[in-house]
């Protein structure tokens, strides 16, 4: 490695006994924590002083958004057996898990889609109450955050992997990142989904 | 993490488990919705099991049970800070009631 290349990246730095780039993307995933937690604790603030706020189930496709629930479930799923596969070195097997996690993320952003749509048809907009301006901040601000799990993974798919014949280990490195990340968008969902939909 | 594919093998039959289990209380989530709690027993049976999930995510899908302490304390950090910003609505509405 060159002198100004970014050090401990493939391996654990003595001191923290973790690579340089799990620290920094748990550093960024606390920083997403917080961004997320300012969200719901507005939409705490907003229902707790709101004098009446309806009833999820009442305005929103329960059906749909357990559907979504669940594909991002196995999308997180798919993203940790693509590690594994790397893991165990079966490189073909990476790509089928890494393929079919972007094929779920993109069917959630369809049924995302399908379920926006629907609320504009019948003129539900950010603007019209409360519980619609939290409702479209913080599906939105996810959706986004999976739509950016989408082109790292991509990225990861195709052009990035030709890291895997260069350096295994680094390129194993960076795939477990993008599935930590991957995995917190599937925790903010696991949130979201009973808060908005259900309550 | 573990290099041992022996270990790693160990470890895929476990995300099939903890998928099967995510499956089964998001599905759990739904019918208790559908028991028409009042708010207070609703809110805590869905953010139980919401923490539940999330535990098993984290746990095993982060490997957060095996993780170095350096991430756990920084994980610690932000799991302090995150209670403060959920606290800060109850401060904001006694400040009301004060006024």
């Amino acid at each position: 490695m060159s002198d100004n290349g970014i050090r401990y990246i493939s391996k654990p730095h003595p001191v923290t006994g973790v690579t340089n780039s799990k620290l920094g993307i748990w550093c960024f995933l606390a920083s997403e924590v917080m961004l997320f937690g300012g969200l719901f604790s507005a939409y705490v603030l907003l229902r707790a002083s709101a004098p009446s706020w309806p009833h999820g189930p009442a305005l929103l496709n329960v059906p749909l958004a357990t559907l979504n629930t669940l594909v991002l479930i196995t999308s997180s799923v798919t993203m940790v057996m693509a590690w594994a596969s790397l893991a165990l070195k079966d490189f073909s097997k990476y790509k089928r898990y890494m393929a079919a996690t972007i094929l779920l993320a993109l069917v959630f952003l369809v049924i995302k889609s399908i379920e926006y749509a629907h609320k504009f048809e019948h003129h539900h907009f950010p603007s019209t109450n409360t519980f619609y301006a939290i409702y479209f901040t913080l599906t939105g601000l996810h959706g986004l955050h999976v739509l950016g799990g989408v082109v790292v993974n991509t990225y990861f798919l195709f052009p990035g992997s030709a890291l895997w014949k260069k350096d295994p280990e680094q390129f194993r490195g960076r795939i477990e990142c993008a599935g930590l990340y991957w995995h917190f968008v599937d925790l903010v969902w696991i949130f979201l989904f009973p808060v908005l939909y259900l309550l | 993490m573990t290099d041992n594919p022996e270990e790693i093998k160990k470890h895929v039959k476990v995300y099939i488990t903890v998928f099967a289990a995510l499956a089964f209380l998001t599905v759990l989530t739904v019918a208790a919705s559908y028991l028409k709690l009042p708010l207070v027993p609703a809110i805590l049976v869905a953010l139980f099991i919401a923490s539940l999930k999330a535990g098993l995510v984290a746990g095993f899908f982060m490997h957060l049970l095996s993780e170095k302490q350096v991430i756990i304390s920084i994980l610690a950090v932000t799991v302090f800070f995150f209670v403060v910003l959920m606290l800060l609505p109850a401060l904001s509405s006694s400040s009301l009631y004060v006024s």
